[in-house]
């Protein structure tokens, strides 16, 4: 299977044209074929998977032998992981011949991409199911089923690319998807809209991506195969500036893609697609395409921003300031999707920080986990809205008891993304927060447990909102029906166990062993587990949780700090408040990151960031306009116009002389003649 | 089959007028016949330029294949000598090919004044026209036949045009003009310094025997001649007007081949025979071509009008191709003749739709229209996939035109400046961006959202018969050629590393 | 007799005929006008070809009257049909070709 690989991406791209020709007349109106396909996808997901984890455990000779599958092979402990070297497997075909050199499409399967296409197939199959029920009574149920399986062949191909060039044919087409699947519903003007920003910004980014491409295309001496670049890049083969300037154009691609920090603003928007759409595309899979590419290319981005140097560098500036400012715009949220929206932000940031910082295998690893639990987050917040028709949770409330089920894998899902331990968020967290605190990248730490405070605080008030208390709205509830249940509680499951492939606390690192490339890979240093950090980022989640809880359920704080003049009775207030130490966390704490810190950063949000977004677009227009009404059409066409009308001018002058009259002709004629025959007289 | 390899490119230059002189003899009444006979005519020189791909030797692809050279005006040494390569097989077939598609969507759709008679009559001299430009081996013959596509272009766009036609059709036929007589002097001069027309011969050369800066001064002539049949900015103002009064067909004929016949020239002739002056004027032709680009991508976002849309955008588009041109490289080159043809099925194919728009809600204002998708779902989601396309996604043909080019840009011949191009090349990547803007932004206001309160009762029919038989096929290459582009790439190869191996020295 | 009394009468009726052609505006008096000029240059070849003994002169004068017949036919039809169209023989009414 690992050489046959491009069929598990070939099955849905088929499905997709099977349900866009035949779709409207199967009796479920073409879903059948598209969960069909994504069930044969994955089962050769899982395949592959196994038949790679055979060749990592054969490569290295270790005890093991033969596996038996991901989930049961984890709790095994493996010996010393060695420097045995496991080769991508390589497969390609003739493209074309492009300037005399031979572009090859390929495959290149690794550990990485056998863990994405696992991912990628199971979030994408549960979706599909999902979506049966969800979509019911759809009026373009089956067009919405045939671009759910475009987008899985797409992002399959992503994952499986073994060229950059394959690799940028996933990626645009991903986006291609996200456009027709947030804009599903484009009636609306508010959805098309959506769905053209955040086609156009990722757009934006993939300015980076292609000419990052090229430079590497020429870097490499002339070819896109991935593992000759990486090769390449480790050995010092390509130059200094090559290397920095492809790692810096690349990351241009990776912001727009990942909604990192400036170029984030097009995902929240993006939510106005169908819940599914939004786990699927938002959480599990296509917005990781960016952290796919830093992993993929990670020897480009190592070299380039000089990584194993520790300090300061772009990518781990980027992720770490879209860390805390997504995190902190979750709280303003009244929307639950948008809550998600951030908080997958938040969490991008996360893994791009860790790649920054030289945490690959923790950056891939929270990929892996933070797929099953924020997908289940989104799909959670799908059920409940199938439920009380409305995303808004000042309309929900109290839904705990009416939806058990939702509401226990939104739980679930919930403390996995705050990083509580066991659950999946805490190890792949604790991996980042610890790697960049052993690799010189201290500040990146302090981000790291900021943003998991942070997490863990809003994620608190949203289940809160939801859940609890009485219910606000004006429908009656019920739970989803079995199609939605069952993917949620699958993903639950996930949550859970996903983290213990790299429980490295209980020294089990098959992910690392499995996943983490042995060729053409530079050297990361991989810390050993530590306790205190990890109690101590616990702690911080917890405390996160508590803080939030403290302030929404229990009502403690002073309520409207904002509408209040307080600098009057400051000294009295301080003085008369028993709960010094309460006010100083909650006001000073939560209520200046909830208040004039979220506030700002969405004002920031809002006004600047998507302020300069909108003028560029309203100002491009206006250039646009004057480039065409003035330049265009006055000077250029203008001064076009002005010789045709000098050169008709001059005719008209010409005109009188043609009177049309012979014999006034024959007048001019004699008299010339009569002239021409004296000068000839008087010239004799 | 000897006989077939000497004759072929005659038949398929010279088939449509013949069907030409036939369709006049049948008296105006018979539209039937006359269509009849239009479409075997088409389908015929169709059938022999396939004919001609498939006796094609792929594996010589560099040199001159189905090669005839007879003397033709003797006293200025002006041969008749036509022959393919690599290069011209390509846009050989696109022109047959887009001419079939224009006879059958025009089965019933002939604009005012209904004349079917007289308009097939121009659409098959001007495929002769079209067809012999690209076959020609002989600067006079060349020239020729690029005039030839003039005259009856002018015609339709005159007589079956929009309200603004009679402006619209002078202008494109002096703009045009123009040019053509700096392109003559050009030639004349190349023939006055080497004493020959023969476009292979003087390929041969490359240059030779042509002092530098005469090659500069004859290259400038060439450069007015194709950069306004391109069109470059700022020769490109007669584009928008003629698009938007030409009829349909007209429309589509003038973006899939008419456009080509100025890029052909470059690289067929103002490149292999004027090598060194190519050189020198490399940057500027680049210059001019990322200009193209943003400044036509620009004017998109002004229009309201979705006709003239697409045909500000075909500047854009053609930026692309003239900036491959100018690296004057393998890959560029390569490029370009991909671009060409992407373009010819893209646009033409957005022209056809935008004719269809038209036609079924008597405007193209895009501020009236909305909710294609919901009225006629099919041909708004041709329009979709088009627009998809046309901003050169992955997996469709307009890639392959666009990223090669941007590829080439990085990396430009030897002798060119490499950060000017390299700021080319950036320029062009933001051009994409604002590609992706206007046709989305078209395709917003066309396609998505409800459908106008004024055009709620009309009824609006799906796509039909003619359009479907028309249509499908290009969208059916539109989608080969951007997964397996060796269709194109495979062809050129060959023909492009032999003319920059012989101009540029490799 | 004297070659210079021939030019002078080949001058005064060519003179006429200039006359006749750009002021009348009667087609057929400027048809036969233009008939007096071909006359005037036919006495001109005429007395040169007498004077200098060049047969050539007389040979010339004879094609001179010939197609000055088949002009005279020509442009006798052309006043007919002018006539017939504009009810006039007016050559001022033709201008037509005015740009």
């Amino acid at each position: 299977m690992l050489r046959y690989a491009w069929i598990i991406a070939f099955i849905p791209a088929l499905s997709f044209f099977l349900i866009l020709f035949f779709g409207k007349r199967m009796p479920k109106g073409g879903s059948e074929i598209g969960i069909a396909a994504l069930g044969a996808s994955f089962v050769l997901s899982v395949v592959a998977a196994v038949q790679w984890i055979d060749k990592v455990e054969s490569t290295e000779g270790g005890e093991g032998g033969h596996a038996l599958g991901a989930l049961g092979q984890a709790f095994h402990v493996a010996g010393e992981a060695g420097h045995t070297v496991v080769e991508p497997v390589l497969a390609s075909v003739s493209w074309f011949t492009l300037g005399g050199v031979d572009i090859r499409a390929g495959t290149m399967i690794d550990g990485l991409s056998v863990m994405m296409l696992f991912v990628v197939s199971l979030v994408s199959l549960l979706v599909h199911i999902y979506s049966t029920s969800y979509m019911e009574g759809d009026r373009r149920y089956t067009y919405f089923f045939a671009a759910l399986s475009l987008f899985s062949a797409s992002m399959l191909t992503l994952v499986i690319a073994g060229s950059t060039l394959l690799l940028l044919v996933g990626w645009e087409l991903v986006g291609l998807c996200s456009f027709m699947l947030i804009g599903h519903w484009w009636e609306e003007g508010a959805n098309s809209d959506a769905a053209l920003k955040a086609f156009f910004t990722t757009r934006t980014g993939d300015i980076g991506l292609i000419i990052g491409i090229v430079i590497l295309f020429f870097g490499a001496g002339g070819t896109f195969d991935i593992p000759t670049i990486n090769e390449m890049a480790v050995n010092g083969e390509m130059s200094q500036t090559v290397l920095t300037t492809a790692s810096v154009a690349l990351l241009i691609g990776i912001i727009g893609k990942s909604g990192q920090f400036p170029l984030h603003t097009w995902l929240p928007d993006a939510m106005a697609g169908p819940t599914p759409v939004s786990a699927l595309i938002h959480a599990a899979t296509m917005v990781v395409a960016g952290v796919f590419l830093g992993a993929r290319l990670y020897p480009v981005f190592f070299e380039g921003f000089h990584i194993a140097d520790g300090g300061l560098n772009a990518m781990a500036v980027i992720g770490g300031i879209t860390v805390i400012i997504g995190a902190a715009l979750a709280f303003v949220q009244n929307d639950i999707k948008k809550v998600l929206a951030y908080s997958t932000i938040s969490q991008i940031g996360y893994m791009v920080m860790a790649l920054g910082v030289g945490a690959w295998l923790a950056a891939v690893f929270h990929l892996f986990t933070h797929a099953f639990f924020k997908a289940d987050l989104f799909l959670g917040s799908g059920s409940v809205s199938h439920a009380v028709h409305t995303f808004d949770m000042r309309k929900m409330g109290g839904l705990r008891k009416v939806m058990p089920h939702t509401f226990w894998t939104f739980i679930i899902s919930s403390l996995a993304l705050a990083g509580f331990f066991p659950l999946a968020g805490f190890w792949s967290k604790d991996e980042i927060i610890n790697t960049a605190g052993k690799a010189d990248y201290d500040f990146f730490l302090v981000v790291g447990l900021v943003g998991a405070f942070m997490t863990a605080a809003y994620m608190t008030r949203c289940v809160w909102l939801t859940f609890f208390g009485e219910y606000r709205g004006a429908e009656h509830p019920h739970e989803s029906p079995k199609a939605i249940l069952v993917p949620l509680w699958i993903l639950a499951i996930g949550a859970v166990f996903a983290g213990f492939l790299n429980a490295t606390a209980f020294d089990i690192h098959k992910f690392t062993e499995w996943v983490e490339p042995t060729s053409a890979f530079p050297e990361v240093i991989v810390p050993e587990f530590s306790v205190p950090l990890a109690v101590f980022s616990f702690m911080v989640a917890a405390a996160g949780v508590a803080v939030a809880g403290a302030y929404y359920v229990y009502g403690m704080g002073p309520r409207g700090l904002t509408e209040r003049n307080a600098s009057a009775r400051a000294g009295y207030t301080f003085l008369e408040n028993k709960y010094y130490l309460d006010h100083l966390y909650t006001d000073l704490v939560v209520g200046s990151i909830k208040g004039p810190i979220a506030r700002g950063t969405y004002w920031f949000n809002q006004n600047v960031i998507d302020g300069v977004v909108n003028a560029a677009g309203t100002g491009t227009r206006r250039v646009g306009r004057f480039t065409y009404d003035v330049i265009d059409q006055k000077i250029v066409d203008g001064s076009v116009n002005e010789i045709a009308a000098a050169t008709d001018e001059t005719g008209g002058l010409l005109r009188y002389l043609q009177s049309g009259r012979v014999q006034r002709y024959a007048l001019i004629l004699f008299a010339s003649v009569g002239v021409l025959s004296l000068a000839l007289v008087f010239a004799n | 089959m000897n006989w077939f390899d000497s004759w072929a490119l005659t038949l398929v230059t010279f088939i449509p007028i013949v069907g030409m002189v036939v369709m006049l003899i049948i008296p105006r009444k018979e539209e039937y016949s006359i269509k009849v006979v239009a479409l075997l005519t088409t389908v015929v020189t169709f059938g022999v330029s396939v004919a001609i791909a498939a006796r094609f030797d792929y594996d010589a692809g560099g040199g001159l294949q189905f090669d005839v050279d007879k003397p033709w005006i003797d006293t200025i040494s002006s041969r008749y000598h036509v022959g393919i390569d690599g290069i011209s097989l390509p846009l050989l077939l696109l022109t047959t090919f887009i001419t079939v598609a224009c006879v059958i969507y025009s089965w019933n759709h002939f604009p005012k004044p209904h004349t079917p008679k007289a308009f097939l009559a121009l659409i098959l001299v001007l495929e002769t026209g079209m067809v012999g430009t690209f076959i020609a081996q002989d600067l006079i013959l060349f020239f020729v036949f690029f005039e030839i596509v003039l005259l009856p272009m002018f015609f339709m766009i005159g007589v079956w045009g929009g309200p603004n036609r009679s402006y619209a059709s002078i202008k494109f036929f002096l703009f045009t003009m123009f040019g053509s007589a700096f392109m003559l002097l050009g030639f004349l001069a190349i023939f006055w310094q080497t004493g020959t027309f023969d476009i292979p011969e003087l390929s041969a050369m490359a240059g030779d025997g042509i002092v530098g800066s005469t090659q500069n001064l004859i290259f400038a002539g060439l450069f007015l001649g194709f950069a306004i049949k391109v069109p470059m900015f700022p020769f490109h103002t007669w584009l928008p007007d003629a698009h938007t009064e030409a009829p349909t067909v007209g429309s589509v004929l003038l973006a899939a081949v008419l456009l080509k016949l100025g890029t052909y020239g470059f690289v067929r002739i103002a490149l292999p025979v004027l090598p060194d002056a190519a050189i020198d004027w490399a940057p500027w032709l680049g210059l001019l071509a990322v200009i193209g680009i943003i400044y036509g991508a620009l004017a998109c976002l002004a229009q309201s009008d979705m006709k003239r849309l697409i045909a500000f955008s075909s500047v854009a588009h053609m930026g692309f191709v003239m900036l491959g041109i100018a690296t004057l490289t393998d890959i560029g080159i390569n490029a370009a003749v991909f671009g060409m043809v992407a373009h010819g099925l893209i646009t033409g194919m957005l022209f056809f739709l935008a004719g269809s728009v038209g036609e079924r809600y008597g405007t193209r204002e895009m501020s009236r229209l909305g909710g294609l998708l919901t009225q006629t779902p099919r041909l708004g989601w041709i329009l979709g996939f088009l627009a998809m396309a046309s901003l050169g996604l992955p997996g469709l043909a307009g890639f392959w035109g666009e990223f090669p080019a941007i590829l080439a840009a990085y990396n430009p011949l030897d002798a060119l400046p490499l950060e000017t191009f390299r700021s080319y090349m950036v320029i062009a990547a933001v051009g994409t961006v604002l590609a992706a803007g206007y046709l989305l932004w078209m395709l917003q206001r066309v396609a998505m959202g409800k459908v106008k309160p004024e055009f709620e009762q009309t009824d609006v029919h799906d796509i039909n018969t003619a359009e479907w038989i028309a249509w499908s096929p290009i969208l059916l290459f539109v989608l080969a050629l951007g997964v397996y582009p060796d269709i194109i790439f495979g062809v050129t190869n060959d023909a492009v590393a032999q003319l920059t191996a012989t101009a540029f020295g490799g | 007799m004297e070659l210079n009394l021939f030019l002078m009468l080949a001058a005064f009726l060519f003179c006429t005929g200039i006359y006749g052609v750009l002021a009348r505006r009667n087609g057929v008096l400027v048809l036969m006008s233009v008939e007096l000029m071909l006359v005037a240059v036919n006495i001109n070849l005429v007395a040169f070809a007498a004077f200098t003994g060049a047969i050539a002169g007389q040979v010339f004068a004879l094609f001179v009257i010939t197609i000055a017949a088949a002009e005279v036919g020509v442009g006798l039809a052309l006043v007919l049909l002018v006539y017939r169209n504009l009810r006039s023989p007016d050559l001022d009414n033709l201008d037509s070709l005015k740009g």
